[in-house]
């Protein structure tokens, strides 16, 4: 799909640039608004830019406390359809987010060295809440993907908010888990030499630690991995992250990649609104595949956002393990994220 | 004649199901298919490509958007500080690229041996109230080091380079390229993509009509009057009022400028400079891979007019610059323009000649 959306971004002539080889629903001319909020920071300015290239976006809307009219004027100039709007502030966010079909959430503060994505929570708990706020003012039909961390808790926060204002949709909320299956595929096809691009991966939990547990089981291409490697990739999909965030020595967390990881599954979210067919991707939603109340698995995309929740598929016993494992830590961040929107 | 052609190129193409070719090499003639296949000869497809500057405002969009790219095998990312952070990060994607992390200066010739292409968007961003020249005297500096490294580790490389003032910048690096003995002026390239993206833009918002429909040529250097943009030769063939002319002229000529004032001393053009040196970076791939008819505006050492160097319309190829096209018809305005850019371009080539002769 990236590959496609910047092949169809540097091509000249609009004959040849439309992306999806099949043709069809991803059409050119519906009209689609995809709001950005934290577009100034980190994340927010190369996501910003990789949403600017995505044809299926008429009109893209950059929200930010600060900073949003140099990023809006910067990527306004780039030649693809859509049309940007910069909003500083949050007298503006309401209109920043008025009418928008999508809106993604990068906002907040990133970890830094030694830091776990839950010691965010108290800032970005916050910053969340207000934001889910005025979605249900002012797009509360919109699909939501979270970036904000911790996501296991950030995602139940926005769902109660929703609730309390009477317009939770449980089909259009998305904790986006796409930079742990990016991971996974990548330091999979890695280890068993394949390329890259003919992987998949199945990530299912959370986002934070062991409650991301990639199902190497039921990877394609088949490789024969011994226990120990698995063990290893298991654990390094886990700490991907904190991989980052130490290699950035206090400069931050994953951007670029996140921004990569967060357009593909926004394209993913257009897609299905869109009418496309067996669009599926993993995400962090409200399920009932375990007793917990929200649980990363795949799901099929549509009009309304989540058609369907797939099942979790056959487990080996490492991964049964590890299933068992993650429920206690995922359980705990999803009740923390539960009561901060009751208590504030 | 074409017509028989036609049915016989389809009768083969039918029947060589039915007797498949004895080798793969006659299919070649048949398909077009296979043609990239061959052409790799048993080597990886792809390119490798330095980024020199890669955890700056702009590298690092840069860096993220070749990593996408499929024509680009490995990727080197070089900086003075934070590398290893952008490479880290980047070396997540799920892309078949290969990243490579170098940090500091005497990491630079490891950073550059082998690479088919080097991007250079390396140096100091302006601020609200510079002109681009401004920043000279320190990304002069900077230029000279990296071609030096160039000239040494990879002087067949095709060098697109993003540094300010590039009207300046590109002359330094021919001298430096000179002095060393390995100058090839069509190996060189300043990268004025940016200016041909915002034409694009500006010119389609005021023709009402999709960015991706609209072309227009833009020539001469990379700094205020010195870019030139050619209304006249719009494709699809428009005409412009005066007043949109004259608006439309100086958008284009100041849209760097009126980034920098948004951005209101936070940096200058990150975004739309990474999209269009990728844009322009992928062209002179697809001419390394002997892509016909890849075509785009760049800043190269030229005879178009009688200075050394000028942005015209080039023809990209297996060798670099393969053609450089003339400007075409002008009408009076822009003949005018080119003056006027002919005058400042000058002075700004000098400038950079005689730095890198000192």
């Amino acid at each position: 799909m990236t590959a496609a959306i910047l092949r169809s971004a540097l091509r000249r002539s609009a004959a040849a640039s439309y992306s999806s080889s099949r043709g069809f629903a991803s059409s050119p001319g519906q009209q689609r608004k995809v709001a950005i909020l934290g577009a100034a920071g980190g994340i927010g300015q190369p996501l910003s830019l990789l949403m600017k290239l995505n044809p299926m976006v008429s009109l893209l809307s950059l929200y930010d406390i600060a900073g949003t009219p140099g990023v809006a004027a910067d990527v306004s100039h780039i030649n693809t359809r859509s049309e940007v709007k910069g909003y500083a502030g949050e007298d503006q966010l309401g209109q920043a987010l008025e009418g928008s079909d999508v809106v993604i959430i990068p906002a907040g503060v990133p970890r830094k060295p030694g830091m776990t994505r839950d010691d965010l929570f108290k800032i970005n708990a916050g910053i969340v809440k207000s934001l889910c706020e005025a979605i249900s003012k002012y797009c509360p039909n919109a699909l939501v993907n979270m970036i904000s961390n911790p996501v296991n808790s950030t995602v139940p926060i926005a769902a109660e908010v929703f609730k309390m204002k009477g317009v939770y949709d449980e089909r259009r909320l998305f904790g986006v888990t796409t930079l742990d299956v990016v991971r996974a595929k990548t330091f999979y096809a890695g280890k068993a030499n394949v390329n890259v691009a003919d992987v998949n991966v199945p990530v299912i939990g959370g986002h934070a630690g062991i409650t991301i547990l990639p199902l190497f089981s039921q990877a394609t291409p088949s490789a024969n991995l011994s226990a120990e490697e698995i063990t290893a990739l298991t654990k390094r999909t886990q700490d991907g992250g904190t991989e980052v965030v130490e290699a950035k020595a206090g400069k931050g967390s994953a951007t670029l990649s996140m921004a990569y990881a967060g357009a593909i599954f926004a394209d993913a979210c257009l897609k299905g609104l869109n009418g496309v067919p067996d669009v599926v991707e993993c995400s962090f939603v409200q399920s009932t595949v375990t007793e917990l109340p929200f649980f990363a698995s795949k799901v099929r995309l549509g009009k309304n956002g989540v058609e369907e929740v797939l099942g979790l598929g056959p487990m080996t016993d490492f991964e049964k393990q590890g299933l068992e494992a993650l429920k206690p830590e995922l359980k705990s961040s999803i009740e923390k994220g539960i009561a901060f929107a009751h208590a504030n | 004649m074409q017509q028989s052609t036609d049915i016989h190129r389809r009768i083969a193409q039918i029947s060589s199901h039915i007797n498949p070719p004895i080798n793969q090499q006659q299919q070649v003639e048949e398909g077009n298919l296979w043609r990239s296949d061959c052409r790799a000869k048993g080597g990886s497809p792809g390119f490798k490509v330095a980024i020199l500057g890669a955890a700056g405002g702009i590298g690092q969009p840069l860096a993220m958007l070749m990593k996408m790219n499929p024509l680009v095998a490995v990727l080197h990312l070089y900086d003075v500080v934070n590398s290893p952070g952008v490479t880290a990060d980047i070396s997540h994607m799920d892309t078949g690229a290969v990243v490579r992390g170098f940090l500091g200066q005497n990491q630079l010739e490891d950073a550059l041996t082998g690479m088919d292409l080097v991007i250079i968007p390396a140096g100091v961003p302006r601020k609200p109230g510079m002109t681009r020249d401004d920043l000279f005297n320190i990304n002069a500096g900077i230029v000279k080091t990296i071609s030096e490294g160039i000239a040494k580790c990879c002087p067949k490389a095709i060098v697109n380079l993003i540094s300010n003032p590039v009207n300046s910048t590109v002359p330094i690096a021919a001298e430096v390229f000179k002095k060393a003995g390995t100058y090839d002026p069509r190996r060189l390239l300043g990268v004025t993509m940016l200016d041909v993206v915002r034409a694009n833009t500006f010119v389609a918002e005021v023709l009402g009509l999709d960015p991706r429909e609209v072309s227009i040529p833009v020539v001469g250097g990379h700094a205020g009057v010195t870019i030139l943009p050619l209304l006249s030769q719009v494709k699809p063939a428009c005409s412009f009022t005066k007043e949109e002319t004259e608006y439309l002229t100086s958008r284009i000529q100041n849209g760097g400028t009126e980034v920098v004032e948004a951005k209101a001393g936070a940096g200058s053009a990150t975004l739309s400079m990474a999209y269009a040196a990728v844009k322009f970076a992928d062209a002179c791939l697809r001419g390394l891979r002997g892509d016909a008819g890849v075509v785009e505006c760049a800043f190269v050492p030229s005879q178009v007019t009688e200075l050394p160097f000028f942005a015209s319309r080039v023809r990209l190829g297996r060798s670099g610059v393969e053609e450089i096209y003339p400007l075409g018809p002008l009408n009076e305005y822009e003949r005018v323009g080119l003056e006027k850019a002919k005058k400042e371009l000058g002075g700004s080539i000098e400038k950079g000649v005689s730095f890198a002769k000192k």
